[in-house]
């Protein structure tokens, strides 16, 4: 009973989601915005439980003084300030995003700084990465490196200056050899989408029903 | 000029037609209309509509360079007439009437058979040796060395005395590739059950995060040491991108677990998580159907599911029949669309030298999708 | 020379990306295809058409996408046309405001006869197949709760047929989404722009004519701004991005070196 009413429950939406694909009347064709929305709204409601999960771990850290424990009190303490700036700001101000609205300062001085910060470590990984990976190894691992090379190059304006023909080698190499590749990975995993569906609405895939 | 003024009057719109909209559920009717002759100075169209050919009424104000307008306020079996009105000014001029029209609901989405027919095909072959493998023939599946790795990377972390850490990346239930790692995470957790190896699952996604716990509690039962299971292990960061990524990379300099595996939907922090875990030397497994990740995972991790591979990881490490069965369908719906592209392909090259022009355009537009 | 420590990389790229910064020198900047193709989409529009802007980003995407975002915009209002924003990241919608609102007081445009903003709606797939049906069905009110009746430049638009372009700023897989939907289904014309690392996933739909132009990463951003002729965030960064990947290549052609060497002594 426990895995026998989900899986009825997944095979009824998922034949339903398919049919409402060629089947536009009512109340087959706009069964997969119902569906969404619901989930957009069941969604919304798990959020309650990634909080509690969070709360709970930290705080037994916390009180046990497990090793680490300082930083589970720092999340907790930014947690409940982010809590109180917002609800401070939307009660006095009405708008969160107002420009003076102290949630709007927390926002582009402590959020956007913190968030670009992460994001801009990509461009140390990618060399730490490159310089490690692109080693002329094999014959395909050349290949790899120079078009690699290749593409770097073509695509910022130091390539336009130093050969004029560098961005229109890169611009080649990321439309015909890139993309055929690409092209041929993303037909695989559609039919892989495709088939492991099929497995999930037949109900012979039950990993997630463990 | 006074004469001038008096004689100008404004040109109406043209040729107006009402149709039903296709392929609907009814509830909607377009109209079309050419533009005034004088559509330059048209300060807008007003589309005016009845419901007995008598009292009209405006029901949209279309912008000058406007030709169509789709009416989604009209109820199905109803009749209505329609005329189009050119205004600039105070001067305005109207078309003649088109109607009566009515809309409809359609059972059946006529231009979608392509679709219907590629969909029987894909999934009747894999259901036919679904069917097959059922029947006890044995199936054949290569080698696939991610997988493979997955209980060496387990076994090297105990041996080390560290924690397996294990990454779903930005996976929401509703991703296919979160129920593909999830049946990976399955087998991980039950072999750290096995050896009593702790297993860190940083989740993005509270209600994968419940899934994640059910998954390794159900791994830790098989294993049959249901007392090692900590749910604390399972855990939800936070859904924001990238400080899910400084959490992860956190956990991975604190904790410097021997086997890191990123399974799941990956986005701009799959090489930041990656990266990190190679500095702490530990040994990498990753899957993706994220195309534009795969590139980073290659360059910094041990072993890489490249896209399909991580959908057949069920199959693979379940080693039913039935499940290899539908892998098996998978090979053949691509062996079919390998050969549609080469018919494709040479119907293209030879139209380029002005033969079968007419069969390739059919050809081309059989497989367009609407 | 095989195993230059990580650190040195980092200190070496940090540089390479701090002093070009620092010094403001600025590189001439080559527009590519796709870019000119997304210029000339918008600029070929009907003065007054609407013009659909999705922000699909948040701020660890700021430095690469608000440059692009600013150099659409200001385009945007230059040809005259209407700007509806919406926002599918909540988190994005601050810089999406940010933007509007400045380069609105630059050309001078009124809120609600030139330009909206609606806000954030959860539910992407959702509200993406709502805007092709009837926008309303979603966004009943802009951001601050007006209705959207009582906007003037809303009154004639209703769905996808009354948005002549659509710009998706991408930093994930929102614009798959649009293309998916909006596109395959209603019709509706698509310029995406969108991080470099993301970027790669759009060429197929350009090629298949999907969607009419991308503008990839700060580089697009750079090219964009040349076509306008407004420097902005793009071209201020083009001279660290090139030293960078300069820095990058020779890392990587000293990596090799020293791997030969060591396959050699082997």
């Amino acid at each position: 009973m426990r895995t026998r009413v989900p899986l009825v429950i997944t095979f009824i939406t998922g034949f339903l989601i398919i049919l409402g694909f060629w089947i536009p009347h009512d109340p087959v064709g706009d069964i997969q915005s119902t569906f969404l929305i619901w989930y957009a709204i069941i969604n919304g409601f798990t959020m309650v439980l990634g909080i509690v999960s969070l709360v709970h771990i930290h705080t037994r850290k916390i009180i046990s003084h497990k090793s680490g424990y300082g930083y589970s009190l720092i999340l907790i303490l930014s947690m409940l300030a982010t809590l109180w700036v917002g609800l401070y700001s939307g009660i006095k101000y009405g708008d969160l995003y107002k420009i003076d609205a102290p949630f709007m300062w927390y926002y582009n001085s402590i959020f956007v700084p913190l968030s670009a910060t992460m994001f801009s470590l990509l461009a140390f990984f990618i060399a730490s990465a490159a310089y490690r990976a692109f080693r002329a190894r094999t014959f395909e691992a050349t290949l790899l490196l120079i078009a690699g090379a290749l593409v770097m190059i073509g695509r910022v304006p130091i390539g336009d200056v130093i050969w004029h023909k560098f961005p229109v080698i890169a611009d080649w190499i990321m439309e015909i050899p890139q993309m055929a590749a690409k092209r041929g990975i993303l037909i695989g995993i559609a039919l892989g989408m495709i088939v492991t569906s099929l497995r999930i609405i037949l109900g012979i895939e039950r990993s997630y029903l463990k | 000029m006074f004469v001038l003024i008096f004689l100008f009057h404004l040109s109406p719109s043209h040729n107006v037609k009402v149709f039903d909209t296709p392929n609907d559920k009814g509830g909607a009717v377009y109209i079309e209309w050419e533009l005034s002759a004088d559509d330059s100075i048209v300060s807008c169209y007003e589309v005016l509509r009845s419901e007995n050919n008598v009292d009209y009424s405006v029901i949209a104000t279309p912008l000058p360079h406007s030709n169509r307008f789709d009416d989604t306020d009209v109820k199905n079996g109803k009749s209505y007439w329609y005329k189009i009105r050119a205004v600039a000014g105070t001067d305005s001029s109207e078309s003649a009437v088109f109607g009566p029209v009515h809309s409809s609901a359609q059972w059946f989405h006529h231009k979608r058979w392509n679709a219907l027919v590629l969909s029987i095909i894909l999934c009747g072959l894999a259901l036919w040796y679904i069917m097959e493998a059922k029947k006890g023939k044995p199936l054949f599946i290569r080698r696939i060395a991610g997988l493979e790795a997955v209980d060496d990377a387990v076994g090297r972390s105990t041996e080390m005395g560290k924690p397996i850490l294990y990454v779903m990346g930005l996976s929401i239930m509703g991703d296919i590739a979160t129920i593909a790692s999830l049946s990976i995470l399955s087998r991980v957790a039950k072999r750290a059950a096995m050896h009593n190896t702790p297993l860190i699952v940083p989740c993005y996604d509270p209600i994968v995060m419940a899934a994640c716990q059910e998954t390794v509690k159900q791994a830790h039962l098989e294993a049959g040491r249901p007392d090692t299971y900590d749910e604390s292990k399972i855990f939800f960061l936070t859904s924001d991108q990238f400080g899910y990524a400084a959490g992860v990379d956190g956990i991975i300099v604190r904790d410097k677990p021997g086997a890191i595996f990123l399974q799941g939907t990956f986005y701009a922090e799959a090489l930041i998580i990656s990266e990190t875990g190679a500095s702490v030397g530990a040994i990498q497994i990753s899957g993706t159907p994220a195309i534009t990740q795969l590139p980073f995972f290659v360059a910094s991790c041990d072993y890489t599911l490249i896209g399909e591979e991580m959908f057949a990881a069920s199959s693979y490490l379940s080693r039913e029949p039935v499940m290899l069965g539908s892998i098996k369908g998978e090979d053949y719906s691509k062996l079919i669309i390998m050969i549609v592209m080469g018919i494709g392909i040479l119907l293209a090259t030879i139209s380029q030298f002005g033969l079968l022009r007419g069969v390739a355009e059919k050809f081309i537009d059989w497989f367009t999708m609407v | 020379m095989a195993n230059i420590k990580r650190q040195y990389i980092y200190i070496v790229i940090a540089l390479c990306i701090i002093v070009p910064l620092l010094t403001q020198k600025i590189m001439p900047v080559r527009v590519s295809p796709p870019v000119q193709q997304a210029y000339d989409t918008m600029a070929k529009l009907p003065p007054g058409s609407s013009i659909l802007f999705s922000i699909d980003y948040d701020p660890s995407a700021q430095p690469e996408l608000q440059p692009m975002l600013l150099a659409m915009l200001r385009h945007a209002f230059k040809c005259n046309q209407k700007v509806i924003m919406i926002c599918n990241w909540p988190l994005g919608f601050p810089l999406g405001q940010d933007a509007l609102v400045s380069c609105a007081r630059e050309y001078n445009k009124s809120y609600g006869k030139d330009y909206v903003n609606l806000g954030y709606r959860p539910g992407v797939a959702a509200v993406i197949i709502g805007i092709g049906r009837e926008i309303r069905d979603f966004f009943t009110s802009d951001y601050a709760g007006t209705l959207l009746d009582s906007l003037p430049m809303m009154t004639n638009v209703h769905n996808s047929n009354d948005i002549a372009l659509l710009v998706g700023i991408e930093a994930g897989a929102t614009g798959d989404v649009w293309v998916q939907i909006a596109n395959a289904r209603f019709g509706q014309k698509i310029v995406l722009g969108s991080t470099a690392v993301v970027a790669p996933d759009f060429y197929p739909y350009l090629q298949a004519k999907q969607i009419e132009g991308i503008i990839g990463g700060l580089k697009g951003a750079a090219e964009y701004e040349t076509l306008i002729k407004h420097k902005g965030g793009g071209i201020a960064g083009m001279t660290a991005q090139s030293v960078t990947h300069i820095a990058i290549i020779l890392f990587i052609i000293i990596g090799n070196i020293g791997y030969l060497f060591l396959r050699k002594k082997r």
